[in-house]
């Protein structure tokens, strides 16, 4: 950046307020906890990418490369439950919402910031267990644990996982407690609910789905448990149980849970967009109460996961309208991110990169959501690849891409340097081809009929397997590259600066790395979120 | 099947290339919108990139713009929603003069039992042109009947009978795939389904070897099981008589009123006392555990068969005053037609 020449790094700061590993691991500090579960799911997103590689190498050949059946059911289990449960749930909101949310509003901390410490020690606990079902044989029920294969015919360690996930659960039920308590309670002087960034409203959105969701999944996991110690009966039909009930209630959470999954990423490509743009965001009001209209429509369209498991048709009618309503918003936002773009003053730094193809991705993932909630197609595609390559748009596409778009973001304020520009670029170009690679073939094997879960398959699915696993090895570089740069850049990097995209939003008020309390003193909001405009220096990206 | 790399299905059921429609619409409006959008932010991109002597135009935004990008995207929803629930229903509701086909799942195979009682595994033949229905029960864990040919597929559940239908249009063999996910051989569990012509399968079937029909299979069972015993035709009987029975209302002690169908009659012998019927004693004893899938279905098959009403007409041995008779059952059909709000799949009205 021509501009930035004379930064340096504040003489004291979060990182180095207290040195020793008590002082990490009794912090109380929400920037050191999001470093913390940055580490932890950091973890996690490379030992699921390894299960993801050995799934891809698997495929390569019809009668399955490399495993056995049984191997390989576990291997996508692990994948699902270690990326959807110990990564994506956590990633955007326990990392940046920790750490960017209190800052965003002008809170010294969140609300609970004990509570906070103990979030991160259960998502470590429920880790633990995770890893001791891998260590004791792994567990091959599918993340969907569905019954009555998981209550009575496994006999790997699936109540160890079922804990595992629980537990987990209610870490991420705390971090939506301590969201809303500190939306609610703690903003600065001058900051209304019409002032507050959209990845706050993103976040708030999300924190009622994770209070009002997760529990329930807690109770099915339970019974999951309970059924396997004690035969209780409420899903196994051999005890007058009914194992489709159990698809209701885990839908009931997880259809919710995608958009505990996707919402804080919208979040942060609205501080992206407008930040590159140097706009006021289009739409402010659509934006903001979209992500509220998908907490409330998430909520009523988990049966359209059961279409063909036995669901009347009346029922199945009302929850594919209902899933067309909850599609609409995500439309909304689409658009408004568009029109953000419209007569802007745009430079193609990294995190807009991620923005960008976000926004691209997101709109196929979205799309091809249409399709599967259309009664008479979901028939056909249901449970084939198609799925899969629908929710990896939206997952891999859609939130791994916002994740990364926000990490490139926020990661001069979190560590007080940037990272090598070029390189940055590069990885982010390798993972919007090998994610495309990787993943469209999947939409024409699962029009082709190849089902999901599959250890082998016949030989005329074989050509666009190869693609597929091509494209995921790219995609691996990709995915290794930030990492080493990123890792690189903590001792190397050019100091940022306070501002160093002149963004607005207080967070980029105060200095890289941030002090311990944030403010020193409690700063009073009297503009408008987006405020970019005449009187701010605008670089020029060469 | 094709040895070159296919990029599309194969369309060998009446209904395939409907299902193909809609999703190339869907796929013309995906196409449509992710390019507008790609196009758009192209245009952005070039169009207003950052220079030194222009700074960003500050709109806040456009309530028309709002509406007009909710409206349509809810209007072509709209059109994609009824188009598919009119499709999904036509799928669900297997024609009355379809030919009836048994499908018993298991870890990890498919066994299939025709009327006239030829058996197969992993192996379905049928003929082309004609409608086939496809009753489906699980042995152990949900499976699902998946012909991606055909466009069709059925969770197959353990407990409850499930049905599909198709009619094949061209003679070929096709997949058939389980697609939910059952344990450690699920993509072994793979079949084919044979269509053949209509003179093809009828040669077919009587060149297999089959033990007589699965009516008369029944029969033996109804006699050896010692079902025979109370359910039968004269006054003295203490079950309730069979003949006639299916697919007719009938009324319990409880006063609720149910239809007569597989899924009844299947629970009727495996839990006795869940739904008895008004006027006898909960004495009959479980079948659970002791009789197979494939007995229930030669079971319920035989049941199906006695049609030809007695003397006295179903039922009508030691009947109570509430039971409905012979000239109510039209009214009580119509009556429960107009109440169903979530009628089950497996009804059996269409005998």
């Amino acid at each position: 950046m021509s501009t930035v020449t004379a930064n340096v790094m504040p003489a004291k700061h979060y990182l180095n307020d207290n040195y020793g590993i008590r002082s990490w691991l009794l912090t109380k500090d929400h920037k050191r906890i999001a470093v913390l579960y940055l580490a932890s799911i950091t973890v996690f997103f490379f030992i699921g990418g390894i299960y993801a590689a050995l799934i891809r190498l698997q495929l390569l050949t019809p009668q399955g490369a490399l495993f056995q059946a049984d191997t390989y059911n576990k291997l996508f289990t692990m994948h699902g439950v270690n990326m959807i449960f110990f990564f994506l749930v956590p990633s955007v909101p326990a990392v940046m919402g920790n750490f960017i949310l209190p800052i965003m509003i002008g809170a010294k901390d969140l609300a609970f910031p004990k509570i906070n410490l103990l979030s991160w020690y259960i998502y470590i606990a429920g880790a633990c267990f995770s890893l001791a079902a891998l260590v004791s044989g792994g567990v091959d029920t599918g993340w969907t644990f569905y019954t009555p294969l998981s209550t009575g015919f496994l006999r790997t360690p699936v109540t160890v996982l079922a804990i595992g996930v629980l537990i987990a659960g209610f870490s991420s039920i705390f971090t939506g407690l301590n969201f809303i308590v500190t939306v609610h309670r703690m903003r600065a002087p001058g900051m209304t609910w019409g002032r507050l960034p959209l990845f706050v409203w993103a976040n708030y959105a999300t924190s009622i789905i994770m209070i009002l969701g997760t529990p329930v999944l807690a109770i099915t996991l339970i019974l999951v448990a309970l059924e396997r110690a004690f035969h209780i009966g409420v899903f196994d039909p051999k005890l007058g149980g009914d194992p489709v009930l159990f698809q209701h209630m885990f839908w009931f959470y997880s259809h919710p849970a995608v958009y505990i999954m996707i919402l804080p990423g919208m979040g942060v490509i609205s501080e992206i967009i407008t930040c590159f743009s140097r706009k006021r965001v289009f739409g402010y009001p659509f934006i903001a109460f979209s992500s509220i209209a998908i907490a409330v429509f998430g909520f009523v369209v988990w049966a359209h996961h059961m279409f063909v498991a036995g669901i009347s048709v009346y029922s199945a009618l009302v929850f594919s309208l209902l899933s067309y309503a909850v599609a609409i918003p995500s439309a909304v936002k689409v658009f408004n991110w568009t029109a953000t773009m419209y007569k802007g003053s745009i430079s193609l730094q990294t995190p807009m990169l991620y923005a960008l193809a976000f926004i691209g991705l997101f709109t196929i993932g979205g799309l091809t959501g249409l399709f599967l909630a259309a009664l008479g197609l979901d028939i056909h595609i249901h449970d084939t690849y198609f799925v899969i390559a629908h929710f990896h748009y939206i997952m891999v596409g859609g939130m791994v891409t916002a994740y990364m778009g926000g990490l490139h973001f926020w990661w001069p304020k979190i560590t007080g340097r940037m990272y090598p520009e070029g390189w940055s670029k590069l990885s982010a170009l390798i993972v919007f081809i090998g994610f495309n690679l990787t993943f469209f073939p999947q939409f024409i094997l699962g029009y082709l009929g190849m089902p999901r879960r599959y250890a082998a398959y016949p030989p005329e699915f074989q050509v666009l397997n190869v693609l597929s696993t091509a494209g995921a090895s790219i995609l691996a570089v990709g995915f290794i590259m930030p990492a080493i740069y990123f890792i690189w850049s903590l001792k190397y990097g050019e100091v940022a600066g306070n501002n160093p995209w002149q963004a607005t939003g207080l967070e980029w008020e105060i200095s890289s790395p941030p002090p311990t309390h944030n403010f020193h003193e409690t700063p009073i909001v009297t503009t408008e979120p987006y405020h970019y405009g005449a009187e701010q220096e605008v670089p020029v990206v060469p | 099947m094709q040895s070159t790399v296919p990029l599309f299905p194969e369309q060998a059921s009446t209904i395939a290339h409907h299902v193909d429609w809609l999703y190339l619409f869907l796929v013309a409006v995906t196409a449509f919108f992710s390019l507008l959008v790609a196009a758009l932010i192209l245009f952005f991109i070039i169009r207003y990139k950052r220079t030194p002597d222009r700074e960003a135009e500050q709109i806040h935004g456009s309530t028309l713009l709002e509406i007009v990008w909710t409206v349509i995207p809810l209007g072509i929803s709209m059109v994609i929603f009824v188009w598919a629930a009119v499709l999904y229903f036509h799928m669900q509701r297997p024609p009355s003069n379809a030919m009836e086909v048994y499908g018993v799942a298991k870890q990890w195979m498919w066994k299939f039992e025709y009327p006239g009682g030829q058996r197969e595994i992993n192996s379905l033949h049928v003929p082309i042109g004609r409608p086939v229905k496809v009753t489906l029960i699980s042995q152990d864990v949900i499976h699902s009947f998946f012909v991606p040919a055909f466009r069709v597929k059925q969770d197959v559940l353990p407990n409850r009978y499930m049905t599909t239908w198709f009619e094949a249009k061209e003679p070929g063999t096709y997949h058939l795939f389980c697609s939910q996910y059952c344990g450690t051989k699920h993509s072994a569990m793979i079949g084919e389904v044979v269509a053949m012509k209509p003179e093809d399968f009828a040669s077919w079937l009587t060149s297999g070897k089959a033990e007589g029909s699965l009516a008369a299979q029944g029969e033996k069972l109804f006699q050896q099981l010692g079902c025979a015993t109370c359910h039968r035709a004269d006054s003295g009987a203490r079950g309730p008589n069979l003949a006639g029975l299916y697919g007719r209302p009938v009324r319990l002690t409880d006063g609720h009123v149910v239809v007569a169908d597989d899924n009844y009659l299947r629970e009727s012998i495996l839990v006795p006392n869940a739904k008895v019927v008004s006027g006898f004693q909960p004495i009959m004893p479980t079948f659970q555990g002791m009789i197979s899938e494939e007995d229930l279905i030669q079971l319920t098959d035989y049941i199906k068969h006695l049609s030809a009403p007695t003397m006295e007409g179903p039922l009508n041995n030691r009947s109570t005053p509430e039971q409905i008779r012979d000239s109510e059952v039209k009214q009580v059909q119509d009556q429960m037609k107009q109440q169903e709000t979530a009628p089950q799949k497996t009804s059996g009205n269409n005998k």
